[in-house]
């Protein structure tokens, strides 16, 4: 193993995201924020409690989801996309490095940078309400899961991006809904039953339901089924990057 | 002297089946500087990327150190730099975080001691902390052989290396070039100017169109193929030649005065001897005498477009 270059790369990602600190930190924050006085405040003056929760705090599960699947993908995407547009690539490819290799590097970075802001909004989410954590380590296994998840899925958008526009359609058109209809500021419970086994196709809601449970131990659906779509999402990015790896990783032509 | 990269039989073809190379093969020998010389898109940059894995290639094997550069790619990895032909570097960061960033990459564990010495010696010391953005153009090119050599490389490939860059910097880096060659590095370069290929080169090979057309040593590629003409410059001004040096082809120039008198190396179908004694037989008196060597720039020319001919002809 390329240990040096993993870190090499680790490194310089980081610094990246410690140079632009404030952006990267004050985003997810003020979001967080406005969330809390929109959904918590006015909504949540009317939907009082779900699931014997209070409204305020239910949502946190779902806002933290939110945010570490746009953050992972953003940036891994930017990250592994910004040397394919400057050409700075060449260097990583000339380098002794395995693809796997290459994508720890890029991947823990992005994933790191999304924890590091999951717990940033965690902690700001206490000033507005009680945040229960039942199970700690199981609310750790489906964040750093995610993170890694999501991360490797930016990666891939970054090898496929044809432009800055290509990073941001998948994260505009399709997280981003299937965040918000996933169970992120509601239990599907509260849908008619038609749009409650429409909402049972969209991934995102088992993994939503199943970081809710680390938290207050309500769900949506089953801790085992999230536990194995997550982890059904994660190998099938890891067969994807190989695939696209073994074929010369679109960039080495 | 052992070869450092032979490249057997390689092939490239781009997705738009484009043929870039086509059966190249070429042996580099340790220690020397080798020129790639060709015109715009005859196949210099595909080569030196598929040997630096930058770009895949479609037959045929390259070898570094007499190890696949595929199944090897680790060990043969290590030992090679590339300064490619763009400036290709990450604006924001500072010039001490790219060249150290390029040595862990490498598998290299830091070594502030040869950065700082590296550095130094390619004189960007005193901008080690200044981002790449607020560098010239000269100094970024300076950057990029920084982060090439940050590993320690034994073969280096340059590609254009003083691709626009001013006449002052092309001979600051031509001594670079040199210093590094002393110092033990294999260098491969590839260059639109001819001129730095005869200052720098021990072996020169022509690409064109994919194919390499020619390999040779400088000196003896200039011999073989180069030409020479001899003026003599005469007291007195004449009319026509004629009488004994009719038989040189000899041109006369505007003046009257000069008369020169093209002739190959090689061919040995001029005796210079002979031809000045018949000067003096003829009765001219020589007042300086003049030769000029052709270049590499004009065999160079001359070998591209009696290969285009020959493809016109294919």
């Amino acid at each position: 193993m390329n240990w040096y270059g993993i870190k090499a790369i680790y490194i310089h990602e980081m610094e990246r995201f410690r140079r632009t600190l404030f952006q990267s930190l004050a985003s997810p924050i003020i979001t967080t924020s406005l969330y809390f006085v929109v959904f918590g405040s006015a909504i949540g003056s009317r939907i009082t409690e779900i699931d014997g929760i209070n409204y305020g705090s239910y949502i946190v599960p779902g806002m933290i989801m939110l945010t570490i699947l746009t953050q992972s993908i953003s940036n891994a995407s930017f990250a592994f996309y910004f040397p394919r547009f400057t050409n700075t690539i060449y260097e990583i490819l000339a380098a002794p490095l395995s693809s796997f290799e290459i994508v720890l590097g890029f991947v823990g970075a992005a994933a790191s940078k999304s924890l590091i802001i999951g717990c940033v909004i965690i902690l700001t989410a206490n000033f507005f309400v009680d945040v229960r954590i039942d199970h700690p380590l199981l609310m750790m296994f489906f964040l750093i899961l995610t993170s890694i998840t999501f991360a490797l899925f930016g990666f891939i958008i970054g090898m496929y991006a044809e432009g800055f526009e290509g990073l941001q359609i998948i994260p505009i058109l399709i997280i981003t809904p299937l965040v918000f209809l996933g169970g992120s500021f509601y239990s599907i419970n509260m849908l008619p039953e038609f749009w409650q086994k429409i909402s049972l196709l969209n991934p995102v809601l088992y993994l939503i339901s199943g970081f809710r449970y680390s938290f207050y131990e309500v769900s949506d659906v089953s801790l085992l089924t999230s536990t194995l779509t997550i982890l059904t999402i994660l190998i099938g990015c890891i067969i994807f990057i190989t695939y696209t790896f073994s074929k010369g990783y679109r960039i080495k032509d | 002297m052992k070869n450092i990269l032979e490249i057997n039989n390689v092939t490239k073809f781009y997705k738009n089946s484009v043929k870039a190379l086509e059966n190249v093969n070429l042996n580099i020998k340790e220690g020397e500087i080798f020129a790639l010389l060709g015109p715009n898109g005859a196949g210099k940059s595909t080569l030196i990327n598929s040997i630096c894995g930058i770009v895949n290639f479609n037959t045929g094997t390259i070898k570094i150190n007499n190890m696949d550069i595929i199944k090897n790619y680790r060990t043969t990895r290590k030992i090679t730099g590339i300064v490619p032909q763009e400036l290709n570097l990450e604006s924001f960061e500072t010039v001490w975080n790219n060249v150290n960033y390029s040595r862990g990459l490498f598998g290299k564990k830091p070594d502030h001691n040869y950065i700082e010495k590296l550095l130094k010696q390619l004189s960007l010391w005193d901008k080690k902390d200044n981002k790449i953005k607020e560098l010239s153009g000269g100094m970024k090119r300076r950057v990029l052989i920084a982060k090439a050599l940050s590993h320690q490389p034994k073969l280096l490939f340059l590609d254009e290396p003083t691709a626009s860059v001013d006449v002052e910097l092309r001979k600051d880096m031509w001594d670079v070039v040199k210093k590094l060659n002393e110092d033990g590095v294999t260098i491969i370069l590839t260059t639109h100017y001819i001129e730095e290929a005869e200052e720098l080169s021990d072996r020169v090979a022509v690409i064109n169109d994919g194919k390499i057309i020619l390999v040779d040593e400088k000196d003896k590629l200039i011999k073989k193929l180069g030409e020479k003409t001899i003026k003599i410059e005469l007291f007195e001004p004449i009319e026509k030649i004629n009488g004994n040096l009719s038989k040189y082809n000899f041109t006369l120039d505007q003046t009257n005065k000069i008369i020169s008198h093209t002739y190959n190396l090689n061919s040995n179908t001029t005796d210079i001897t002979e031809l000045l004694n018949d000067v003096k037989k003829d009765g001219y008196e020589i007042k300086d005498i003049n030769t000029e060597q052709s270049s590499l720039e004009e065999i160079f020319i001359k070998l591209i477009k009696e290969n285009n001919n020959e493809l016109v002809r294919n």
